[in-house]
């Protein structure tokens, strides 16, 4: 008994004009943006379709760890990992709000401002192109452009890289249910550490079921207010299972997750051993009398698609 | 997903919506269930529409089963709807509705995620009720198991519009608030909370 559809009704996304671009063409620049326009939508439907092999290992082993009703439920992931693949549908409903963070090397020539802008079409032709549905809207009169864009949105990081040839582009389409599971809070130097650590475990047990766990938990240390969030939104951008590079921040990194799968939330929240595939932190320097600490979670996906632009033009995707 | 791919056990069962008061009063919270029949899609703006603004469609909803979403989906030549992505939303924005929901319209079963208050969950035992989790973020799974989109009301609330969806085997759906006063996220809770505690003790902090 399987389920069937009339043929014009498969749920399957079109794919008329969506071969993602193996080359950029950088001798003109109205071909080149437009080139970008299109990396920048492959991307998108890259993220929502295709999770990182990192995530699906991390499903992987925790489903050798769980039983039961959590391992019911991580079976249904990786049903719907599956299903994705075979069908091109979109592993969730939710097509979040994008994020761009770019790195473009100094010997990579472009317009940045034009770059910008067409990052921002690639989101909007994506949608278009594939029905998907528009997250996207006005803070107060909630106004939806139909198009997954709006002021300052999908936002877009770029950082420079001294003497590199190369641009790439990472996209994350966040969604809701993880991203407003979100915490800052600006402790005092006095507490210490130790407030550092009872501020991250208890802001991912108060958020319990809602950002869909095991999930990826990103930690700001240090900065500003906002480059705090900017860092703990950056720290969820690294593979499960990388640790920091510097030793000390990759036991904090270790202790956190083992003390977050103590807690017994588990898979959606309804218990087991997983509650977290990873903690990762990312610091900054801050000021003498401050202790800022953040909180940015990922939900189970992990959805990230990557696109690395050589000087010759050519483009290679990956996560 | 076929019956025969379901698990021998008690526990596991199959329904068609309809589903009336013996039933609902038989699960509880640990059952896995599958359902065959209607769904009726869900959210903000269409709760808001028909509680806040008090307008009522043209249907019985006695023992129907509603599901929190506003799918991804593409408008065909004849004006129906195919759907692109069918999934679930976190039910705690449409907590107040759930009285609504139980009392006045007859509904049987609401399916989300992430789960509903202590006051719903006193209303699920008043009513009958049941809360059903459907596992969050897997909606290809999910869209696959939604055989037709039948009816399509108030659409200039799309995406919010009230979908009535055709389903065939939609599942697993897991019983984590019971009409017997049972809430698996309030156990969760609990016992996370007395975990924790004994993480600062061992952390020292």
């Amino acid at each position: 008994m399987t389920t069937s559809f009339p043929k014009e009704r498969r749920p399957e996304m079109t794919t008329t004009g969506t071969a993602a671009p193996d080359r950029i063409r950088l001798a003109a620049a109205e071909e080149l943006y437009e080139d970008i326009v299109e990396v920048g939508a492959a991307l998108y439907k890259k993220a929502l379709t295709d999770l990182p092999p990192d995530v699906r290992g991390a499903i992987g082993r925790a489903r050798e760890r769980e039983s039961g009703g959590a391992l019911r439920r991580l079976d249904v992931m990786v049903k719907s990992i599956d299903t994705s693949d075979r069908t091109g549908i979109i592993v969730c409903q939710d097509t979040g709000i994008c994020v761009y963070f770019v790195r473009l090397g100094t010997e990579f020539a472009i317009n940045g401002a034009k770059l910008v802008q067409a990052l921002r079409e690639g989101i909007a032709r994506a949608t278009r192109r594939h029905d998907l549905r528009s997250s996207v809207v006005h803070p107060l009169t909630r106004a939806n452009r139909q198009d997954n864009t709006g002021v300052e949105v999908p936002e877009v990081h770029v950082e420079f890289v001294d003497g590199g040839d190369e641009l790439e582009i990472l996209l994350v389409p966040k969604g809701s249910g993880s991203e407003n599971m979100s915490f800052l809070a600006m402790l005092s130097p006095a507490d210490g550490v130790a407030a550092v650590k009872r501020f991250i475990l208890e802001s991912v047990v108060k958020a319990g079921p809602r950002p869909c766990p095991p999930t990826i938990v990103g930690v700001g240390l240090g900065g500003t207010a906002d480059l705090c969030m900017a860092l703990a939104k950056r720290a969820i951008l690294r593979p499960v299972a990388q640790p920091h590079a510097e030793p000390d921040i990759a036991a904090l990194e270790h202790e956190l997750l083992d003390a977050l799968n103590e807690t017994g939330i588990g898979p959606q929240g309804l218990g087991g051993s997983t509650t977290a595939f990873a903690v990762h932190i990312e610091y900054a320097a801050t000021h003498i009398s401050m202790n800022p600490v953040a909180v940015n979670i990922q939900c189970w996906r992990g959805e990230r698609a990557r696109a690395t632009i050589a000087k010759d033009g050519t483009v290679s995707y990956g996560y | 997903m076929a019956t025969d791919e379901l698990p021998d056990d008690p526990r596991v069962l199959r329904l068609t919506t309809p589903l009336d008061e013996p039933t609902l009063r038989s699960l509880r919270t640990g059952d896995e269930v599958w359902l065959d029949g209607t769904v009726w899609g869900v959210r903000d703006a269409s709760l808001i529409r028909l509680f806040d603004e008090d307008k009522r469609p043209d249907v019985d909803f006695t023992g129907a089963v509603f599901l929190h979403t506003a799918p991804s989906v593409r408008r065909l030549a004849d004006g129906r709807y195919a759907p692109v992505s069918v999934g679930t939303t976190t039910s705690m924005r449409m907590d107040r509705f759930t009285h609504g929901c139980v009392a006045e319209l007859g509904v049987a079963a609401i399916v989300g995620k992430g789960g509903l208050s202590e006051a719903s969950l006193a209303e699920l035992s008043e009513h009958a009720a049941v809360y059903l989790a459907i596992t969050g973020g897997a909606a290809s799974a999910e869209t696959l198991q939604v055989e037709e989109i039948e009816e399509v009301v108030w659409e200039d609330l799309m995406p919010e519009c009230l979908w009535k969806f055709r389903v065939k085997g939609l599942g697993p759906l897991f019983v984590t608030m019971d009409s017997h006063g049972h809430s698996t996220y309030r156990d969760v809770q609990q016992t996370a909370a007395r975990n924790l505690e004994a993480v600062y003790r061992r952390l020292g902090i």
